[in-house]
């Protein structure tokens, strides 16, 4: 019944979809009212729906009615309750159904909170919203019902793929796909301002934010996973230049590009049709990510299934908005008006600098993601392109970006001072010169790049220090009206300084981890001790555990470093019945930002067990860097100026200039 | 500057910056890209010693030798060639005989194949995309690899 209900449900949200999608576009066209406020109420409706059709697969999950396929395939009656729950989205059915849930929750926000935009803009963007609900229902619908019966319901389900019964499960998914989906409304902003022919200045000050929020979780989401596939997979690494990561890194390189340019087009009314341009590229990119993850024709832990029709059906998806919204732009973007000069030494120059970086990292990206498949159907070869194409051109292009960004926030709008700027990150550049030498001579000889990437690292950060410390007149005036200055500045420009800082702090994590990560695999018999950078770790004891869903076999480590015992690390491997497989639990100890890991490997016939154990210098650094940078974002969303809605005409000018 | 010269400005930078990109590209496409093959693919080539490339295939029942510290020995065959492959470190959790994987590495100057990775990117239930292509090209493909575990009604997911 509650299956049928959450089918039901799920109809239903798509025939709203489909009214949503054309009334109020016929509304706008003959300019009346009511019409046009249907996409209002449908938008609404749509997500009480939705809601309700995940409720009801949620529910099913949870009280394992074995009788409904998706559930018999991905759970099991033992399994723990947070599991049942967060496995609801583990499989493929499922996490498409979170997708519409969340696109629907996006435009359900839009039409609860657009009230003070203009009517007709509403109803266009609400519409567009509506297409790409009602192409995703379908593609549920047609290729992958969560809610088919079984007609002999099995009393047992076959359990969650072990990997993901992790807490991971429970955060990474529906951030990433908060950012994802988020992008749809800034793609459907484009769309609408293409449509009508005309941007003004409501439209710039309303995509600023939803870009923002898109960015914020996107980050987020990529940083959790990034930290999920480090403590999970067993060998330490973080990032992997595997095609399903870098389907998240694409849309997130072209949201960051557009998050600058947005600031652009909010401040100087210029580069209008860029931004359009990137909105829609931004979210094709996720799209992309949809596809590529989900229709199986890569293969890895996201592709929960593959099934050829799934995966045709995504491409005619991406074929149609892809291809609709580019010829849309083609055909539209020379009626947008033109505005803003300004010269190329200037905070827009910085800016358009900062998106040609970005988005040519990201069609480096592009290419090394989509050559192996491309090559593979032309010719039938199979390649792998793993890390060194993206270390040999993902780098060089992001060393001139990171370079650039501390002079960003010191030029002024229009026409800026280099020089000038130049002069007052004197302090900055000293700084990252220092460190490059202390490192230097501190390590003397190996690794010649490692000191100069963190050299440019705290430059960025230091840059950032000195972004806040102009603005405030740090050393100029007195100390005491210097920080009232800075209680002054708008939330924004803190939120600039911190996520600009936390694109150093990933750097330095990055570049020591990948630099001075020193680590031991070997054979060991309990008391056997194994040194790792300074610390001796003794295997005391390997035992037997019986779980819920699995057994394991856990390994019982005593670290100590100088003969003093600092803790006791539990590393372990656990044996799916179910499924017949097994997972490694690594076991992390942090110190600091540094983190001792160990992993299991097999047993042998004497009793002695394989073990790997790294250490990671500030290797937390690697995830600490987007959390700054997301609460960066925060700030800035929370800046006052974002949350009214129609720009107000600008104070009169201050001594200084106001941050983006 | 005039509209028009800060406009060309704007363009050459950019110009600059892409074919700085391309360069890049084509230089990391000719030095980092790697081949996949199947022992009877590698026989055929003539893959000379030290050029890398991942192998894919089955590995051959029985052919799995442990030696100290680690030091691992096993074949990996396709049905008509075998290769015998050396590999220092632990084997993945999904490591099996007669179950699919792929390793990347070089061959040394006696043959053997010296694997600086082992990955076996699959569950019980699943094959390697790769060596699942390749087997079934060579008419190998045989369903009863697959259905060792539990009866692969839809086909399962892999693991990295």
């Amino acid at each position: 019944m509650i299956a049928e209900a959450g089918h039901y449900a799920l109809v239903l949200a798509l025939g709203l979809a489909l009214i949503q999608s054309t009334v109020p576009i016929l509304g706008a066209r003959w300019s009346d009212h009511a019409l046009m406020n249907v996409a209002r109420s449908t938008a609404l409706a749509q997500l009480l729906f939705v809601g309700c059709s995940f409720t009801a697969l949620t529910m099913l999950h949870v009280v394992s009615d074995f009788s409904v396929v998706n559930v018999f395939e991905n759970s099991h009656s033992m399994k723990p309750l947070l599991y049942k729950i967060t496995g609801v989205w583990g499989n493929h059915e499922g996490s498409m159904l979170l997708w519409v849930l969340i696109l629907a929750l996006f435009g359900g926000l839009v039409a609860a909170f657009g009230n003070n935009l203009p009517l007709s803009l509403r109803a266009h963007v609400l519409a567009v919203q509506g297409w790409i609900a009602a192409a995703f229902y379908l593609f549920i619908l047609v290729t992958s019902n969560p809610f088919l019966r079984i007609a002999t319901p099995p009393i047992e389900g076959r359990d969650l793929n072990p990997v993901l019964q992790d807490i991971g499960l429970a955060v990474h998914p529906p951030m990433l796909y908060l950012g994802y989906v988020g992008f749809s409304i800034s793609f459907s902003f484009a769309v609408a301002a293409l449509i009508e022919g005309r941007i003004d200045a409501a439209w710039a000050r309303w995509v600023r934010p939803w870009t923002l929020m898109a960015w914020i979780f996107l980050t987020l989401g990529i940083a959790m996973g990034s930290y999920w596939a480090y403590y999970e997979l067993g060998w330490g690494g973080w990032w992997f230049w595997d095609p399903v990561e870098n389907a998240s890194l694409m849309p997130w390189l072209a949201g960051t590009a557009l998050l600058h340019s947005a600031v652009v087009m909010e401040k100087r009314n210029a580069l209008k049709v860029w931004t359009i341009l990137l909105s829609i590229l931004t979210f094709s990119l996720s799209l992309l990510g949809t596809f590529l993850v989900r229709s199986g024709v890569l293969t890895s832990v996201h592709a929960f299934a593959t099934d050829p029709a799934r995966g045709v059906f995504i491409l005619l998806i991406l074929c149609l908005f892809i291809g609709g919204s580019l010829s849309l732009y083609a055909w539209r973007a020379s009626t947008l008006k033109q505005g803003g000069l300004f010269a190329p030494i200037s905070r827009e120059g910085a800016l358009v600098l900062n998106n040609l970086f970005l988005t040519t990292a990201c069609a480096t990206v592009f290419i090394g993601t989509l050559y192996p498949l491309g090559l593979e159907v032309l010719t039938g070869d199979k390649i792998s392109v793993g890390a060194p194409f993206f270390n040999l051109t993902f780098g060089p292009l992001f060393v001139p970006l990171l370079l650039a960004v501390p002079f960003g926030p010191l030029l002024a709008w229009k026409r800026g001072d280099l020089f000038g700027a130049a002069q007052r990150l004197m302090a900055a550049g000293v700084t990252a010169l220092v460190a490059v030498a202390v490192l230097w001579a501190w390590i003397h000889g190996g690794a010649t790049l490692a000191p100069l990437a963190i050299g440019l690292a705290v430059f960025v950060i230091a840059g950032a220090l000195t972004d806040l410390a102009e603005r405030a007149g740090l050393f100029r005036v007195a100390l005491a009206s210097a920080i009232a200055r800075a209680r002054g500045f708008p939330r924004a420009t803190w939120g600039t300084a911190f996520a600009h800082a936390g694109v150093g702090i990933a750097l330095i994590g990055i570049v020591c981890e990948t630099t001075w990560n020193s680590e031991y695999i070997g054979m060991m018999k309990p008391s056997d001790v194994a040194n790792v950078a300074g610390y001796q770790l003794k295997l005391d004891d390997i035992a037997q555990r019986q779980g819920p869903n699995f057994r394991e076999m856990i390994a019982q480590f005593t670290v100590s470093r100088d003969g003093e015992t600092i803790q006791v690390m539990t590393p372990s491997k656990r044996n799916f019945t179910t499924r017949s497989s097994s997972t490694t639990e690594a076991a992390l100890l942090t110190r600091g930002a540094s983190q001792l890991y160990i992993s299991l490997g097999d047993t042998n016939a004497d009793g002695a067990i394989a073990v790997r154990i790294y250490h990671k210098p500030l290797v937390l650094l690697i995830w600490w860097g987007p959390v700054l940078m997301a609460f960066g974002g925060l700030l800035s969303l929370s800046d006052r100026r974002l949350r009214v809605g129609a720009p107000k005409p600008a104070k009169a000018a201050r001594a200084l200039q106001p941050a983006e | 500057m005039t509209r028009r010269q800060r406009r060309l400005t704007m363009i050459g930078g950019s110009l600059l910056v892409l074919a700085i990109a391309a360069a890049l590209v084509l230089n990391a496409m000719r030095d980092s890209i790697v081949f996949f093959s199947t022992p009877t693919m590698a026989a055929e080539k003539q893959i000379p010693p030290g050029k890398r490339f991942r192998l894919g295939g089955l590995v051959q029942p029985g052919s799995l030798m442990r030696g100290d510290n680690l030091a691992v020995n096993f074949s990996i065959a396709d049905g008509s060639a075998t290769l015998p492959v050396a590999y220092k470190g632990i084997l993945p959790d999904l490591f099996r005989e007669g179950q699919g994987v792929v390793a990347e590495g070089a061959l040394d100057a006696s043959g053997v194949f010296k694997a600086d990775t082992v990955l076996a990117k699959h569950d019980e239930t699943y094959m390697p995309k790769d060596v699942a292509d390749a087997l079934k090209k060579q008419g190998h493909w045989k369903d009863d690899y697959a259905k060792q575990g539990v009866a692969p009604s839809p086909v399962q997911g892999t693991l990295k």
